[in-house]
């Protein structure tokens, strides 16, 4: 099952790239693929980071084959 | 020939919708790289009434994002350079100077006395502060935020629509500024002029406001996104319930063995804690420098190491010190990262 990951902010910036294809073996919610993405990189405050799949913010859904997440990380700056 | 002709000519606008903007009270707080080219757009557009907060003075390193300043406004109040600008290009707008900080205090009584309030602000307890005084006053904002090349723009507690808490109930201790980062001008520029734009459609009445939706854009790939946000009624209720709820943004320094000097004002963020920290701003050094000691090493900071390495001169000129060093590239480099 393959799923496009977008990331934004410091996210995008300790992954090294906007967004990557993974593929899961089994069956993973939002939130897992989250800490997934987010534990090697030692990011802070990660339950500021939203997740949302196919445009709507949801943790908990179980993802899908084709599925796009996107996670959001709170930026403040202006 | 009436000066809005070119946009009463449209449908969407006509003298209905250029009575209404006249009559509209926009608060737009933060006068920096968003609420500088909002401004002169909702100026311009004949918004009657234009309340500009700001408790900062321009500085030589924001003129290349906040472009209504010129080099003879340097060292003036933000607030009051931005209305004597605007003032000269629309006389007909009345502009109110507020030189203040937005505090839990004082949110509400001012937000109170307008319809719509447009963030231009650079940190997250603010940007908290202006959600629960909107919510509380049953006024509509238009957020607006920055990272480097990415922007994000919503329009918050429209027609009973979400909150910044349904978006992010949980915030983080990694306020970035755009001082730490850097930015091109013409990110705050796009997103300041887009909020002005939703300004607009609020008054008018007229076209889709950016309610439920965060859009999400960046400069350089050129993505574009917009994601749904869902109303969490509980984030709301909590507030109706109990009022403001101040959102710290707390953080810790690296070393809790060593002395820190912070010469910045009171409401720079981020705010570190602990007891090893001395709280000086540069103006009190002189009366208040028998508070640093003499026989440790102290770590002296501010936001960029600009100014803490003019407080170690005035220290050790003045008073004798030799125990400071400056904190090269100010207080993000010495912040806790876990």
């Amino acid at each position: 099952m393959r799923v496009t990951v977008k990331y934004f902010g410091l996210v995008a910036e300790a992954k090294g790239t906007n967004e990557e294809v993974l593929n899961l073996t089994a069956p993973t919610t939002a939130y897992e693929l989250k800490l997934k993405c987010l534990n090697p990189h030692g990011i802070m405050d990660q339950e500021s980071i939203q997740v949302a799949v196919n445009q709507n913010l949801d943790e908990n859904i179980i993802l899908k084959d084709g599925d796009e997440v996107a996670l959001l990380p709170p930026f403040a700056g202006g | 020939m009436n000066r809005y002709e070119r946009q009463i000519k449209l449908q969407e606008v006509g003298t209905e919708g250029q009575d209404k903007l006249r009559h509209a009270k926009v608060l737009i707080i933060g006068v920096g790289g968003l609420g500088c080219p909002a401004a002169l757009y909702l100026s311009a557009a004949g918004v009657g009434n234009i309340g500009l907060m700001d408790h900062d003075k321009v500085d030589v390193t924001n003129l290349h994002r906040q472009v209504l300043f010129q080099e003879s406004d340097l060292g003036k109040p933000k607030a009051v350079a931005a209305a004597e600008q605007l003032s000269k290009r629309n006389s007909e707008v009345v502009f109110e100077i507020i030189q203040e900080a937005l505090t839990q205090e004082n949110a509400q009584s001012i937000i109170d006395r307008y319809d719509i309030v447009l963030d231009g602000t650079d940190n997250f307890e603010t940007k908290y502060l202006i959600n629960d005084a909107c919510i509380l006053s049953e006024k509509p904002w238009v957020y607006a935020s920055i990272y480097k090349n990415e922007g994000q723009l919503s329009v918050f507690n429209h027609q009973n629509g979400p909150s910044y808490r349904c978006l992010f109930p949980k915030t983080t201790r990694q306020n970035i500024s755009c001082e730490a980062t850097g930015v091109l001008g013409v990110l705050p520029g796009m997103l300041g002029i887009m909020q002005a734009t939703e300004v607009l459609k609020m008054i008018l009445g007229k076209g889709e406001v950016l309610s439920s939706k965060l859009k999400l854009f960046n400069i350089f790939s050129g993505a574009e996104q917009i994601i749904n946000i869902k109303k969490r009624p509980e984030e709301i209720e909590k507030i109706i319930m109990s009022g403001i709820v101040p959102v710290k943004v707390e953080c810790t320094l690296k070393s809790e063995f060593q002395w820190y000097l912070d010469v910045r004002e009171s409401f720079e963020q981020p705010k570190p804690s602990g007891n090893n920290i001395l709280k000086i701003p540069m103006a009190d050094l002189v009366v208040r420098h028998h508070e640093i000691p003499k026989d440790q090493e102290v770590m002296v900071f501010c936001q960029s190491g600009k100014r803490s390495q003019n407080a170690i001169e005035i220290l050790e000129r003045e008073f004798g010190f030799s125990n400071l060093i400056n904190v090269e590239g100010g207080i993000e480099t010495i912040i806790n990262g876990d």
